[in-house]
């Protein structure tokens, strides 16, 4: 077998091992799932209401940015294969800038309700009801959990860009970049499933 | 096995499934404003349902890449799905 | 070069893997090593020290109900030892159990490759296992008071208890972790690295087992993960999830904790089931009876033992509808198993069976196993389970399939590839008389609980009514010649390693690819590729 076989046939077991891992994640929120399912279903209606107090836009920007994210690292790719590392460079940049942006709306949203006393184990919170209480304890864990994975795959392009600028990923070995491509495609759909289930159920 | 170098995503591809999802997002939202009632979030679900077919499909590669993933990604879901229709078994009887 | 052949591969100038000289010296060459073999024995150290541990806390456990009363400890105690009990055997010892020192030393041998596809990240996972049990042990010595909750941790208990659950909750967070790696890597190195010429159906049983494991590890565990995390939520943060005075409901932590704890004991028994059908060939010195049933059978019990958990909730109060459901598909869990023991039973009839150490622990297995299984038909039965659950006779079945099952494995596989591992022949009279006596304490041990159980006496209860002492004492007893039967067991293991005859590569007359190669290995198993023409177990 010659390098380049040799590299082609090592790119497809990293790969596998990769989508191996997505699918552990995919189990890891169909978990979160379940505990939606289970709690929307005996709460519709509070669900239904709480829903209202999203914001629907900032909901909406986020799911944009986190689409054109996927879409910019998705050409990433093509651009390594095409040899055009400084394009490749500039739309990791640009992916590493969107989502560091969804990350700052988080916070901001987050920190509106808060600022509102709506948090797990606040004092008003318990006022409201078992609904309200089980909606806002799924929307920050499960957002939450969502965050968590969206620093480490900042985390991951971040190393993908250093091992590009120093050509250790090129056009003939970029399955890390695929890798990379692949977590934060994931992280993507699980944002699309969880903006309508939190913000798009009024 | 599949050569990643003979499938290379034109970049118009790629920008053409981002305007799609785009759209489809500004869909589900606007979907939402009219009153359906139950039929609203399962819209929603639909959509998102197909977003993240052409997410899987086009970006994560997997229209080029070997039978093997396809059947493991459906699988997962499939997985996913009867978990939950397992234990809301339980819910929706008691 | 064919497998069926028993040509020993190498020169014999190179060092086997214990003495080869890497990159590091002393302990560093083992806890650096990304060697399979040697983070197959790192696990194997580890995993006998947790053993050892967990089966001591049992002595213990089997010491205080020698008679009604407290004898050696208080309740509280006793519930913090059979916390740690569970947490050990299940996590740290049956669950990574075979696939962790038997996988991890066989899997690529007996497929014909160098190592596994991912060397470091078989490191990874003995880091995770070491850091997961470090943090549970700690968690005893933290806080108010160790974990009390039992290994099962429900809520509402388990996050409002003052016992110490955090760290004993991440350390088993963290052991789950090491579990997905190992799957992770088996999976991919089943489907990227066999030999040439092996096909799927050229695989020999351990492997086939390891790769059914793999998909439980990866497809399960990440369950079990977020449900921790959401308890630490709850404790922390009081999200509400399962405290029904925040809206929630303690049986959808249930539902959670057993979507994934009733998979994981396949991952406990599947590979175990495999070294018994690499055994029982080797010594009828017959091809294994309806391998492709055995291969099917695996993938069944994998797939079918992911939708029956509820049957550990039959008396929690869930719908009938969940109730039916559960019971049918449990029932139909048994069918695969019960085709392994006709294979098993089939291979061996009519063969030229050799009474060695292995094929006595494999007879052992099916056994055991049978019981074990028997008595989960009937805890499968809604009806006699509303009497027998949280008995002492569903500790009986699940020390029977577990312990009897894996633990038989284990002992087997141990009994059978330790000359190919160390390169000495332990002492057969010894290893039979220890296996003897382990066994009479063992039935005796685990058979009177069958019998506590049916007449009413309840587990994780550190006294009882003074009815049930007499079999009580029997079975304390049991416990104690078990234990010097494991005893015997280990130290001929032990013991061996020095004064052993030295082993040569194919003592057993076995015709799977480890046999091919030295005993020891050399650190890099082959010198060529073999290339693969025949199937396994080709005695003709």
């Amino acid at each position: 077998m010659n390098n380049t076989q040799e590299i082609e046939q090592e790119a497809l077991t990293s790969k596998t091992g990769m989508w191996l891992f997505l699918f552990t994640e995919l189990l890891l929120f169909g978990g979160l799932f379940i505990v939606y399912s289970v709690y929307r279903y005996q709460n519709s209606e509070a669900f239904h209401l709480a829903a209202n107090e999203l914001s629907v836009f900032i909901g909406t920007f986020n799911t944009i940015i986190l689409l054109i994210s996927s879409s910019t690292i998705a050409m990433s790719i093509t651009a390594i294969q095409k040899k055009n590392k400084r394009l490749a460079l500039l739309l990791l940049g640009a992916t590493f800038l969107l989502g560091f942006i969804f990350l700052v709306n988080k916070y901001f949203e987050w920190g509106h309700h808060i600022k509102e006393h709506i948090y797990p184990g606040s004092y008003d919170l318990s006022l409201r009801g078992h609904g309200d209480i089980l909606f806002y304890g799924l929307y920050y864990f499960m957002t939450g959990v969502h965050a968590l994975h969206i620093i480490v795959g900042l985390g991951f392009i971040g190393i993908v860009t250093v091992r590009i600028s120093k050509d250790k990923i090129h056009s003939g070995k970029f399955v890390l970049l695929e890798n990379c491509g692949l977590y934060w495609h994931l992280v993507d759909l699980i944002w699309i499933f969880l903006f309508p289930l939190f913000y798009l159920i009024t | 096995m599949e050569n990643n170098k003979d499938h290379i995503i034109p970049y118009q591809t790629l920008i053409l499934v981002v305007t799609g999802l785009i759209v489809l997002t500004l869909i589900s939202v606007s979907v939402t404003t009219i009153h359906l009632g139950a039929l609203t979030v399962f819209i929603a679900l639909l959509i998102a349902a197909v977003k993240s077919s052409f997410v899987l499909w086009i970006f994560m590669h997997l229209k080029f890449e070997g039978r093997l993933f396809r059947l493991g990604v459906t699988g997962v879901i499939l997985l996913i799905t009867s978990v939950i229709i397992i234990t809301m078994l339980d819910y929706l009887f008691r | 070069m064919e497998s069926s052949e028993m040509t020993i591969q190498t020169n014999h100038e190179e060092p086997s893997y214990l003495h080869h000289k890497g990159k590091y010296k002393g302990i560093l060459s083992w806890i650096l090593s990304t060697d399979h073999k040697r983070i197959g024995l790192l696990y194997l150290y580890s995993l006998l020290t947790m053993f050892a541990t967990g089966a001591t806390i049992g002595v213990l456990m089997k010491l205080e109900l020698i008679a009604p009363g407290v004898t050696i400890v208080n309740a509280q105690t006793y519930n913090a030892f059979f916390t740690l009990h569970g947490i050990i055997m299940i996590f740290a010892v049956v669950i990574p159990g075979l696939p962790a020192v038997f996988g991890n030393f066989f899997l690529p041998i007996m497929i014909g490759a160098k190592d596994v596809a991912f060397p470091k990240i078989n490191l990874l996972s003995w880091y995770f296992y070491v850091s997961g049990v470090a943090l549970v042990l700690v968690s005893q010595f933290l806080g108010d008071r160790p974990p009390d909750t039992g290994w099962t941790f429900y809520a509402p208990y388990s996050f409002r208890t003052a016992g110490n659950m955090l760290p004993a909750v991440f350390g088993v967070f963290l052991l789950g972790f090491s579990s997905i790696l190992t799957g992770l890597n088996f999976l991919v190195t089943i489907h990227r690295m066999r030999a040439p010429g092996m096909s799927w159906m050229k695989m020999p049983l351990f492997p086939w087992t390891l790769y059914a494991t793999g998909w439980v590890q990866i497809l399960a565990t990440p369950i079990i993960g977020i449900t921790f995390l959401m308890m630490a939520g709850e404790r922390i943060f009081k999200i509400g999830f399962f405290d029904p005075a925040l809206g929630g409901d303690p049986l959808l932590y249930q539902h959670l904790f057993w979507t994934y704890s009733h998979p994981a004991v396949y991952i406990m028994i599947l590979p175990a089931m495999g070294a018994i059908s690499e055994i029982i060939p080797t010594f009828c010195q017959k091809t294994a009876f309806g391998y492709k049933f055995i291969v099917a059978s695996s993938i069944a019990i994998a797939f079918v033992g992911y939708f029956i958990w509820g049957h550990h909730m039959f008396t929690s109060g869930m719908s009938g509808a969940s109730l039916f459901a559960f019971s049918l598909l449990t029932f139909l869990v048994a069918i695969p198993s019960a085709i392994k023991v006709f294979n098993w039973v089939s291979t061996m009839h009519k063969a030229s069976i050799d009474l060695k150490t292995p094929f006595l622990w494999a007879v052992g297995f099916v056994f055991v196993f049978m019981i074990g299984g028997f008595s989960g038909l009937v805890l499968g039965s809604l009806t006699a389970n509303i009497h027998l659950h949280n008995t002492h006779f569903v500790l009986a079945h699940f020390h029977f399939v577990l312990f009897g099952g894996t633990g038989y494995g284990f002992f087997a596989a141990m009994h059978y590839w330790y000359p190919k591992i160390t390169g000495r022949m332990y002492d057969a009279g010894w290893a039979n008389t220890g296996l003897v006596i382990f066994f009479i304490g063992y039935m005796t041990l685990y058979s009177t609980m069958f019998y506590l159980g049916m007449e009413g006496m309840p587990r994780r209860y550190f006294d009882y009514d003074p009815i049930f002492h007499t079999p009580n004492v029997y079975s304390s007893l049991g416990a104690i010649v078990m234990y010097m039967g494991l005893a015997i067991i280990i130290i001929n293991l032990i013991a061996s390693l020095k004064k052993g005859a030295k082993a040569p590569a194919d003592p057993w007359g076995g015709k799977t690819l480890e046999w091919t190669i030295p005993s020891p290995p050399p650190a890099e198993n082959f010198d060529q590729i073999p290339v693969v023409t025949k199937g396994p177990y080709q005695y003709e």
